[in-house]
């Protein structure tokens, strides 16, 4: 989008949606959208309470144990995967199942077996991220070029060498794609069990919230936790511009 | 037709074979028959180069004999004792260059030697003679995506040579580079092997490569890949470069060649 | 140069991998073997038991049975395919459209990839409570939630295909004067198509997840029901049975869609998005 001779870059069109937020809820068009300058301000005042502070510290430790695990899961189903046909027909078909069906059902299931405690947000990050990570890992291991790795053979690696020295680099670009994707689903994990469990934590705030009409304190929790997400993604998003140098020079 | 070129259509008994194939068959499905019977000795210290037409087994035989691939039937043997698997008395060359992307070249050429676990100052001195020695000297710290098609195929031949094998596998080294460099390197690589000592088993589908690099040529018919023929070219390599690529014998041989191996062609 | 014809008719090879077992497909043996594996842990773990809310695996099939009989199961889907179906269709016609114009035109792009790039990442599901504030509890909210989490996918995807389009292929059609609307309809459209599908495939999974997650949190209809009101009784038998069905329901839609576009489509398929 080219304004005056300039190019404005397309990150700025979010500010024209967030001018047409703030128009709506001026206008007061919708009662369930208040301006996102009130929003705004309420997203300041909620970040000091004390409520949202503890909740969003539990989680957040659930979070990162949550992820760690998977991570490890993940990257090692997709390398067992893609170094294995049988294991790629077995493991795979699980793997896909769980990738695309609705998870979020299988949320209740947890709160019985697991309670309302961290123990649950965590199994949720596991369930939830798992599966992208392990297809994303399997398809970086497939693309690794069999000339690498006769190359490592040639010079004598042993197999240790080799997953430690070629594979797992020639596969990071994709392992990290799926770790961004990963990170993506389990947050919106996290938000939907908090959302059906209700009675802790952030789950409570957002029930507090809607139950009390107090629509600018929900957006404030929403933006947060959006905002939360993307502060994520973006991070692994750095690391992967990091291996982007050699990702796209591979054979 | 007149060849001065010596003919041999037996499998040679040389004084010193360093490597030696016998009876090499290779099935990799009971459709796709890609080596019969193939019987070859490799004098030691020369360049002999396998060349053929698509589907002769060529690069199939030298990855055989660098332990790459397993025969169905037959072994190979490496100064006089059989070998299974790869080794460090033999070093390959790949057509796709198989660098580290990630790794700078000083790390790539230094690789081979990190896998037997020499020790970070010997291997990185090693790897800078040897980045000197193929003319990259300079291009340490440079990544492979930094480089052109035939520096890359530079620091593949230096990584080899670096790890001090007896024998050299090329696997058409030159094909994945422009015609003029490729030209180049054939040059550079007989002055930088005058100096190395090394036996060398190439592998080409170019005539006029076969004929300017070798000491002996070894001819494979394809479906399945057998031996047709081998050739010694004679022609005096003393001359200029440009002067050998007009020299009636090589001229002669490799006509004489293109005319055997024409009937492959369908 | 003796070269013996070969006498032997089979060649000698090493041990072929098995193709078949008894006329089924290998790899479909040793997966069928996995998920008999997983149904026997689950019933060991459900006699343990390992929770009091753990039914065995022969208890929860018992109660699938009788719900699927006395017409329940077939009630629950019907009620809950409702949203999911009106609210494809209509994010799958407008998401596509919105895609090709974002992949064909730079304004078009420069205003809607962010902020659907940014729904895409974000929980979207934290507002569906909200959405009962604005359409109530029936057909409308759920559909929207369907809408809400299927339409970025779709877009995405659509205008990813549209913006990778070969380009060769269509400077080929300008070297043969096509139009423009030749080369969108002609060239663009059917290059973009397996890519379009497979973003439809998605969003059809992603719609699934929020008419559940709606009916959980919402108001109770269909399975979402079934889940929770077995739930709330304790009737852990059916809740289990119910999210039973619904993993399997996913995973053969799914599945049928992958092999439509597989076959219809292009045999390269790349797993994972």
């Amino acid at each position: 989008m080219v304004v005056f001779g300039t190019r404005i870059p397309p990150v700025f069109s979010l500010l024209i949606w967030i001018a047409l937020w703030e128009i709506v809820g001026q206008l007061d068009l919708a009662f369930i959208l208040p301006p996102f300058s009130s929003v705004m301000q309420e997203l300041v005042l909620l970040i000091q309470r004390n409520d949202f502070q503890a909740a969003a510290w539990l989680t957040f430790q659930s979070f990162v144990i949550g992820m760690t695990i998977s991570i490890v899961f993940g990257v090692s189903i997709g390398f067992i995967m893609g170094t294995s046909k049988i294991a790629n027909g077995v493991l795979g078909m699980w793997v896909n199942i769980f990738a695309s069906a609705p998870l979020s059902s299988l949320v209740p299931i947890l709160m019985l077996l697991f309670g309302l405690g961290q123990t649950t947000i965590v199994v949720t990050v596991v369930l939830f991220s798992t599966w992208i990570i392990a297809l994303d890992t399997y398809a970086g291991v497939r693309h690794i070029s069999p000339s690498l790795v006769e190359m490592g053979r040639s010079f004598g690696a042993s197999r240790f060498q080799m997953l430690t020295k070629i594979l797992f680099w020639a596969a990071l670009p994709e392992i990290l794609a799926g770790v961004r994707m990963g990170l993506i689903r389990a947050v919106k994990g996290i938000v939907i069990g908090q959302l059906l469990v209700s009675v802790v934590a952030l789950g409570r705030l957002f029930r507090t919230f809607s139950d009390n009409f107090q629509f600018e304190q929900f957006w404030a929790l929403t933006v947060t936790l959006f905002i939360f997400a993307l502060l994520f993604s973006s991070a692994i998003g750095w690391l992967e511009q990091r291996v982007e140098y050699y990702a796209k020079a591979r054979i | 037709m007149s060849v001065s070129a010596a003919q041999d259509n037996s499998p040679k008994a040389a004084t010193d074979d360093i490597v030696e194939v016998r009876n090499i068959t290779k099935y990799y499905s009971p459709d796709v028959h890609a080596l019969s019977n193939v019987n070859l000795s490799f004098p030691r210290g020369q360049m002999t180069t396998l060349l053929g037409p698509s589907g002769c087994g060529k690069t199939t035989l030298l990855k055989i004999i660098a332990g790459l691939l397993e025969p169905t039937e037959g072994d190979v043997l490496v100064n006089g004792k059989q070998v299974h698997g790869t080794g460090p008395e033999r070093a390959f060359v790949f057509q796709d260059f198989a660098l580290l992307p990630w790794a700078t070249v000083l790390r790539n050429v230094a690789f081979g030697m990190e896998l037997t676990k020499q020790d970070k100052r010997e291997r990185e001195d090693r790897a800078r003679h040897y980045i000197n020695e193929v003319g990259l000297a300079g291009f340490e710290n440079k990544y492979p995506h930094e480089l052109s098609g035939g520096m890359r195929q530079r620091v593949g031949l230096a990584r080899a040579l670096a790890v001090n094998s007896d024998v050299l596998l090329m696997d058409e080294p030159f094909s994945a580079v422009d015609e003029q460099t490729r030209r180049k390197f054939q040059e550079d690589l007989l002055a930088l092997l005058a100096n190395e000592n090394k036996t060398v088993i190439f592998v080409t589908h170019s005539i006029e490569e076969a004929v300017y690099v070798s000491d002996q040529i070894v001819m494979l018919s394809p479906r399945p890949g057998r031996i047709h023929s081998i050739i010694r070219p004679e022609f005096s390599r003393d001359a200029d470069p440009d002067e050998i690529r007009r020299d009636k014998n090589y001229l002669d041989t490799v006509e004489a060649i293109w005319a055997d191996l024409r009937k492959y062609l369908d | 140069m003796s070269d013996a014809p070969s006498i032997a008719t089979t060649p000698p090879m090493p041990m072929a991998d098995r193709e078949t077992l008894l006329g089924i497909p290998i790899m479909r043996v040793y997966q069928g073997l996995s998920i008999v594996l997983v149904f026997v842990a689950w019933e060991i773990a459900g006699l343990v038991p390992i929770s009091i809310a753990f039914p065995t695996f022969t208890g929860t099939m018992r109660a699938l049975f009788e719900m699927l009989v006395d017409g329940r199961l077939f009630y629950a889907y019907a009620e809950t395919l409702k949203p999911l179906v009106v609210g494809i269709v209509i994010s799958g016609t407008f998401g596509v459209i919105i895609g090709i114009a974002m992949g064909l035109n730079k304004t078009a792009q420069w205003f809607w990839e962010p902020i659907f790039v940014v729904l895409q990442a974000s929980p979207v599901a934290a507002l569906i409570p909200l959405i009962t504030y604005a359409y109530g509890i029936g057909l409308t909210a759920k559909t929207v939630a369907v809408i809400m989490l299927a339409a970025p996918i779709i877009v995405l995807n659509t205008y990813k295909a549209v913006r990778h389009a070969s380009p060769s292929l269509i400077e080929m059609c300008r070297s043969f004067q096509g139009t423009r609307f030749q080369e969108i309809w002609m060239v663009i459209v059917p290059n973009a198509a397996p890519v379009i599908f497979a973003g439809l495939r998605l969003g059809v999974a992603a719609g699934f997840i929020g008419v559940i997650l709606a009916e959980l949190l919402i108001t109770p209809t269909g399975v979402g029901d079934l889940i929770s009101y077995n739930r709330s009784i304790a009737d852990y038998e059916y809740m289990y049975a119910a999210v039973f069905t619904v993993i399997l329901f996913s995973a053969i839609l799914v599945g049928f869609l992958e092999t439509v576009e597989v076959n219809y489509f292009r045999p390269e398929k790349k797993k994972g998005q």
